[in-house]
C-alpha cells in the first residue's frame, strides 16, 4: 500500500509545532500501526531526519503507553483495541491518515505525538490504592467471600489500562471514564470500603485540579476506550461522591 | 459537604436538579396549555388560578425564575470550563460524529435558541401579564376589568398570540431544538445524578417519547390555534 502520513511534529513543549506530509510506500497490510511509523522513522533517520517520537512500550494491549489520535479517533478507527492493535488493514491502498497526539490541557505534548499523562499518576496517588499492611501476616484476598456479580463489575472497571484515549475523544476532555473505573475497581469490593470516602473526594478534588473538563455525559470515550469501559462506572463514582459528600 | 458545589461533579449534579426541576415544569406547562385546545373554559378558570394564587405567583413563580437562570448560567460557566480544558490546539481532525450523537455535543447550540424563544415568551406573556396585574393592578382576569360577565381574558390572548405565522415559525423552530435538548439531556440528568442501572434501559425508550412528545405538544398547540382562528 502506499500512503500519505499527515503527522503533527512538535520539537518541544515550547514549539508551536506543524502538520507534515510523508509519503510512505510498500506498506504491508500485516503490518501493525506502529510497524508502519518505525518503517517511517528508520526512512527519516537514513535521511538524516529527526524520526517522529511516539509513545509505546508492551505493543500487545496491556500496558496503555500508546496513544495517537488517527483520522480523527482516539486509537484510530477500530473498535476495543490500543493503537499498538490497530493494523494497516483497516486502511486502502492510496489513503491519506491523519496522526496527531491526544489532546488536552491536562496532557500537554512533549514532543511529536508524545504527551505527558503524569496527571493521572497524580490521580491515582490521590486514592488510587488500598493501604494493606504487607508485614508478613496478609491475608489472601481470596478468602473474602465476594459476590460474583461486584467482583465481576470490579474487574471490569480494573481493565482501565490509563491510556487516556477517554480525554483524548471528551469534547470536555474530562477524565470521568478512567477515575469512575479506578474509583468503581474498589467501590465493589471489600477491601476498598475502608478509605471509600477519602478515595473518592480526594482523587475527584485532584482530576479538576489537574483541570480536566466537566462530563456532559456525550458518551464519546465508553466508545473509543479500548478496553470498552462502561459509563456505568461514572455513574458509580458519581453516586460515591455524592454520598461521601453527604458524610465527610 | 463542603465544597460540593465546587467540584465537577457537584456542579453537574447541580445542573442536573435544575433541569428535572424545568422537565416536571414543562409537563404542567403542556398540560394547562392543551386544555385551551379542548375547552376554553378550563383553560380560562386554570390560567386564572395559575395566575392569580398566591402560592403559586410568591413562591412557585420565583423558584422558576431562578431554575431557568441557574441553569443556563451554570450551563455557561461549565462550557467555558470545559472549553478551557480542550486546550488552546484543535484536532486537525475530528471525527467526533463516529463517537457522540450531535444533540449531545450541542446543548449550548440547542439551549440558546431556547433561551432566545425564552426572550420571546417573557415578553410575550410573562410582562404582559406582570403589567396587568401587579403595576395596572387589575386582577380581575377579565377582558373588561369594569364589565363583571365580560369573561376571561386569558384565551382570546393566547388566540391573538398565534395569529402571526413568523411567532408561530420561530415557536416551532424552538421547540424543535429543545427536543433536540432533551434527546440528550433527559438521559444524562439521570447518569450526572448516578442513576445507571437495569432501569436505565427503559428510561431511554421513555425520554424519547417525552422529548419528541412534549415540544410536539406545545407544536400541535400553536399551530392548532394559528389554523383554527
Ligand atoms: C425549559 C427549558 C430547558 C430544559 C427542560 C432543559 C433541560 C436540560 C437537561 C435535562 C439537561 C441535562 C442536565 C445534565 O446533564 O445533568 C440540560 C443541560 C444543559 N442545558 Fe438545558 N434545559 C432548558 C433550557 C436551557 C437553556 C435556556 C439553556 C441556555 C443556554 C440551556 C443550556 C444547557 C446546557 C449548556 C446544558 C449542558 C450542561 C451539561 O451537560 O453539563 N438549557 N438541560
Ligand atoms: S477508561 Fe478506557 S480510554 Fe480511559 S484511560 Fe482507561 S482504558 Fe484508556
Ligand atoms: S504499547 Fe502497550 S498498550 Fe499499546
Amino acid at each position: 500500500m502506499n500512503l500519505t502520513l499527515k503527522i503533527w511534529r512538535q520539537k518541544n513543549a515550547s514549539d508551536k509545532g506543524k502538520m507534515v506530509d510523508y509519503p510512505i510506500s510498500d506498506v504491508s497490510p500485516d503490518m501493525s500501526f506502529l510497524e508502519m511509523l518505525d518503517v517511517l522513522n528508520e526512512q527519516l533517520i537514513n535521511k538524516g531526519e529527526e524520526p517522529v517520537a511516539f509513545d509505546h512500550d508492551c505493543r500487545e494491549g496491556i500496558c496503555g503507553m500508546c496513544s495517537l489520535y488517527i483520522n480523527g479517533e482516539a486509537h484510530g478507527p477500530d473498535r476495543g483495541i490500543t493503537t499498538c492493535q490497530l493494523h494497516m488493514r483497516m486502511f486502502k491502498d492510496g489513503d491519506t491518515i491523519t496522526i496527531e497526539p491526544f489532546r488536552a490541557k491536562a496532557f500537554p505534548v512533549i514532543k511529536d505525538l508524545v504527551v505527558d499523562r503524569s496527571s493521572f499518576d497524580r490521580i491515582q496517588h490521590a486514592g488510587g490504592f488500598i493501604s494493606v499492611n504487607t508485614s508478613g501476616n496478609t491475608i489472601d484476598a481470596n478468602a473474602i467471600p465476594i459476590n460474583k456479580h461486584d467482583a465481576d463489575k470490579s474487574f471490569e472497571a480494573a481493565m482501565c489500562i490509563g491510556c487516556g484515549a477517554c480525554v483524548a475523544s471528551c469534547k470536555n476532555s474530562s477524565a470521568m471514564l478512567f477515575v469512575g473505573a479506578k474509583v468503581s475497581q474498589f467501590a465493589l469490593l471489600p477491601q476498598g470500603q475502608v478509605e471509600a470516602t477519602d478515595r473518592v473526594l480526594n482523587m475527584v478534588k485532584q482530576m479538576d485540579e489537574e483541570g480536566f473538563g466537566n462530563c456532559t455525559n456525550t458518551g464519546a470515550c465508553e466508545v473509543e476506550c479500548p478496553k470498552g469501559i462502561s459509563l456505568e462506572n461514572i455513574a458509580r463514582m458519581n453516586r460515591e461522591y455524592l454520598a461521601a459528600s453527604l458524610k465527610g | 459537604m463542603s465544597g460540593i458545589f465546587n467540584s465537577s461533579i457537584g456542579r453537574k449534579f447541580a445542573m442536573a436538579l435544575s433541569a428535572f426541576f424545568l422537565m416536571i415544569f414543562l409537563v404542567m406547562h403542556v398540560s394547562i396549555n392543551f386544555t385551551s385546545v379542548f375547552s376554553e373554559e378550563l383553560f380560562n378558570e386554570l390560567s386564572h388560578f395559575m395566575g392569580t394564587n398566591p402560592l403559586i405567583q410568591g413562591l412557585m413563580q420565583p423558584i422558576l425564575i431562578i431554575g431557568v437562570i441557574f441553569h443556563f448560567v451554570m450551563g455557561f460557566i461549565l462550557e467555558a470550563q470545559n472549553r478551557a480544558s480542550r486546550g488552546s490546539v484543535k484536532y486537525a481532525k475530528n471525527a467526533a460524529s463516529a463517537n457522540s450523537s450531535w444533540m449531545s455535543r450541542n446543548m449550548l447550540l440547542s439551549g440558546l435558541v431556547i433561551l432566545a424563544f425564552l426572550g420571546i415568551h417573557f415578553y410575550d406573556f410573562w410582562v404582559h401579564e406582570m403589567t396587568v396585574k401587579y403595576i395596572e393592578g387589575d386582577m380581575s382576569g377579565l377582558i373588561d376589568p369594569n364589565v363583571a360577565d365580560s369573561g376571561f381574558r386569558y384565551y382570546e390572548e393566547l388566540r391573538e398570540k398565534f395569529v402571526s405565522p413568523v411567532r408561530v415559525g420561530i415557536y416551532v423552530v424552538a421547540f424543535v431544538l429543545l427536543a433536540l435538548h432533551l434527546l440528550h439531556g433527559f438521559n444524562s440528568a439521570f447518569q450526572s445524578v448516578g442513576a445507571n442501572n437495569k432501569y436505565t434501559k427503559g428510561l431511554k425508550g421513555f425520554s424519547k417519547v417525552y422529548s419528541i412528545g412534549i415540544p410536539a405538544l406545545f407544536i400541535f398547540i400553536a399551530v392548532y390555534h394559528h389554523f383554527t382562528h
